[in-house]
């Protein structure tokens, strides 16, 4: 690929850029227990909280697995489970 | 048709660059450079230029300014000087590699410390590996036609770069000269609205100032240097568009001064060359083959041309206004690294000059000259370049 | 149709930058852009988020951003600025996010005269107290007492010995329309003041505390929770100022001592491990309860 003068680049380009293989546990969502609040989501500081059939799903293609949504998750709906690798 | 009129150097420098129509224009003072951003605010204050003037606390914050202007797709301006254009060093480097055209003039000045004010070309050779395209110009007139075609060079899509253009301070920026101003139609058909390809625009969300990797940084680096040096033709073409419609000639990347039978050719830039001129014309009465290679653009380096205009001569005699301690002057630096190893080469003698604003004049110029025969008949070998006039008594 | 309301939206700040685990800075740069919605260009300065953000080829900005030198982004802020008023580009707005070192220390000079000229800036500093993106060297908003890579705690050291630089209240000396500060903990109220300080013009100021476990030293899933114990124990006072006055605070039901806050970070160990940090924790419970008195931020007083 051609460099671009200056390095200028497309925004939004980072979705190329997979981080799901940082992560060493990964949160899982019960969704009988999940109270469709959305906090999981605002929580999130990878963006990796989508909205899928009317549900909130863990995008592991990003996902780094900090934890963050476990804890703060109000229902207590999210675990965190060790990654298999 | 061309208004001819008695200015100041800094005036004709504000007014060529009001013709060029800046949207944004920042500065910080500092001696010489004043007079040339205080003429351009005034030309705000009074509704003559349509442009925002942006007041920083320091140089660092002008040269930022005109980054951000130019990445948001603004035509802009400042000038400084000495100090001022060593504290925008940083700014300078990451926006000539971020591809950004602004145009700058570095009024020439000496380096601290000493705290000296007069004219040296230090401060801006300091500059000269930042990726600017650098001219230095001899008169009030030049700066005035160098000014026009600098915006077109650095918004050129294949250069897009920073252009500095130096002059002399004191020297050129506050003494009058009569000048010859172009039409403002003339300008306005010669330089287009600047429409750069990328610009910060949230329609078009685009990223600036990414990190590279060893994978990729020397071809970004190497993309600037492309840009200098395939860009001379196309800096060639626009210096000779402005001399189509102000009708004057100033020459191209170089002025080659009665070189064609030279055996001494003196190598120079700035103010100093009308001096040299006219020190050439007398020795050239008084029987002397002499010449002089004017360096109107020096980033990038104009080694072909100089190559040719030198061609033929037995000894060229480099007058730097700048030293890089510890080693040489710059332009001799430049031209010995290029004519190294070629068959044929004249030899190059480097002389150190004017520093501090230390005075040139034709004396200066004919003991230089007479110098230069006498290294060149003895073959001897300079253990170092020559500082010219230096009080060696003094020295402790 | 489900009972419960889901709602998508799409970010301006999308997944694949290169944050470490659970990074407070990353999660309140999503809020923000959520608040200032697509109409803005973004400036940074060097810095943890310039670097997670900017590998070559991989931008997370879904508005346009500009990043150049360490120093520079409220210059670089202007002159954007500048530029679209000569364009006569009315609606687009300009922000710029900096880090604490950008801000408080080496950007100081050029933030300073940013505010002066009052040009039409959102600038938001997000503080996680130190050079994070350097290793966790001492800034000049790290909190005293806190060990860091040049200042550490050590047999004759009890960390920063100096304070805090009480930045909003410099900017806000400026006579510029709003100042606040806010946390990562409260995402809502963040965005609140995000949404507000865009309904101003000229230069605004909002300093952000982003927790950050790596260089804090507390495990990544506590982000929030230790940014929480922060306001509650009042070492971190949220407040918002319009032209140079107080017009509201966050209140706290009841006082957290500050060593709940302060003993599951790392870069204050050292006052627990020995009975020489006594005094320091004390001074920091000074600090906090000075800080709930100054802003009156207990909710029965």
């Amino acid at each position: 690929m051609k460099i671009t003068p200056g390095a200028v680049v497309k925004g939004g380009t980072s979705l190329h850029y997979k981080t799901g293989d940082w992560r060493d546990q990964r949160p899982v969502i019960d969704q009988e227990a999940c109270q469709k609040c959305g906090i999981c989501r605002d929580v999130c500081p990878d963006d990796s909280i989508k909205v899928k059939d009317e549900q909130y799903e863990i995008d592991t293609d990003f996902c780094k697995g900090c934890g963050i949504c476990a804890h703060e998750c109000p229902a207590q709906a999210i675990k965190m489970v060790p990654e298999e690798k | 048709m061309n208004e001819v009129k008695v200015v100041e150097g800094s005036e004709a420098v504000a007014l060529a660059v009001k013709a060029c129509r800046p949207h944004v224009i920042s500065a910080y003072p500092i001696s010489p450079q004043t007079h040339i951003v205080e003429s351009l605010a005034r030309m705000v204050a009074d509704g003559e230029l349509d442009a925002q003037y942006v007041r920083v606390e320091s140089e660092f914050s002008a040269a930022s300014v005109l980054a951000g202007a130019s990445a948001a797709g603004s035509r802009s301006y400042t000038a400084s000087s000495s100090q001022g254009l060593l504290l925008m060093t940083e700014v300078l480097y990451a926006s000539a590699g971020m591809r950004l055209p602004f145009v700058m003039t570095g009024v020439n000045r000496s380096i601290s410390a000493p705290i000296n004010i007069q004219v040296d070309h230090q401060d801006t050779m300091s500059l000269r590996d930042a990726g600017l395209i650098q001219f230095y110009v001899e008169s009030s007139q030049e700066a005035y036609d160098v000014h026009l075609a600098a915006f077109k060079i650095a918004e050129d899509p294949q250069i897009m770069l920073p252009v500095m253009v130096c002059m002399d301070g004191w020297v050129l920026t506050h003494s009058y000269e009569r000048v010859a101003f172009a039409d403002q139609k003339a300008v306005d058909e010669f330089l287009p609205p600047f429409r750069p390809e990328n610009y910060l625009d949230p329609a078009h969300p685009k990223s600036w100032g990414s990190y590279a990797e060893a994978d990729v940084l020397m071809e970004f680096k190497y993309a600037i240097h492309r840009a200098m040096s395939l860009g001379k033709a196309r800096i060639k073409e626009i210096l000779a568009e402005v001399a189509a419609f102000t009708g004057r000639d100033h020459g191209g990347l170089i002025e080659a001064y009665r070189t064609a039978d030279a055996d001494v050719v003196l190598v120079a830039m700035g103010s100093m060359v009308g001096t040299i001129k006219d020190a050439v014309d007398e020795l050239r009465q008084g029987g002397k083959k002499v010449g002089l290679v004017k360096i109107r653009c020096y980033r990038p380096f104009p080694y072909e041309e100089i190559e040719e205009a030198i061609r033929g001569a037995k000894v060229v005699g480099v007058m730097d206004a700048n030293f890089s301690m510890g080693s040489e002057g710059a332009v001799g630096l430049d031209l010995k690294a290029k004519l190294c190893g070629r068959p044929e080469a004249p030899l190059i003698i480097d002389y150190i000059a004017g520093l501090g604003g230390r005075e040139i004049n034709a004396q200066t110029i004919r003991k230089l000259v007479a110098r230069t025969e006498d290294v060149y008949r003895s073959r001897l070998i300079l253990p170092e370049s020559e500082w010219v006039d230096l009080n060696p008594a003094i020295l402790s | 149709m489900c009972a419960a309301k889901v709602e998508t939206r799409e970010s301006l700040f999308v997944s694949g930058h290169r944050a470490c685990h659970g990074c407070g800075l990353a999660l309140a740069v999503r809020h923000i852009l959520e608040a200032t919605g697509p109409n803005v260009i973004v400036v940074s300065p060097t810095g943890c988020l310039e670097t997670f953000t900017s590998p070559y080829g991989y931008s997370p900005w879904r508005v346009p951003w500009i990043h150049h030198v360490f120093e520079n982004a409220p210059a670089v802020a202007s002159g954007v600025v500048a530029a679209l008023k000569a364009q006569g580009r009315p609606v687009t707005r300009v922000v710029a996010i900096g880090g604490d070192g950008a801000t408080f220390d080496i950007g100081f000079g050029a933030l300073s005269g940013m505010l002066e000229r009052g040009d039409d800036v959102l600038y938001i500093c997000t503080d996680n107290g130190a050079y994070m993106n350097t290793g966790g060297q001492r800034s000049g908003a790290t909190p005293s007492w806190a060990s860091t890579t040049t200042h550490p705690a050590g047999k004759q050291s009890v960390g920063k010995t100096e304070r805090k630089k009480d930045l909003p209240e410099i900017v806000a000396a400026h006579g510029i329309p709003y100042v606040a500060t806010a946390s990562v903990a409260y995402l809502r109220d963040l965005k609140k003041k995000v949404k507000k300080a865009m309904t101003f013009h000229g230069p605004r100021y909002i300093q952000i505390d982003t927790p950050c476990p790596s260089g804090w030293n507390f495990p990544s899933h506590l982000t929030l929770e230790v940014g929480r114990q922060a306001v509650k124990c009042g070492l971190v006072p949220l407040f918002e100022m319009e032209n140079g006055k107080i017009i509201g605070v966050r209140k706290l039901k009841k006082k957290l001592p500050v060593t709940e806050y302060l003993q599951g970070q790392k870069r204050y160990r050292h006052l627990f491990e020995s009975d020489g940090g006594q005094s320091e924790l004390q001074k920091l419970q000074a600090e906090a309860d000075k800080n709930i008195e100054k802003y009156g931020l207990m909710e029965s007083g």
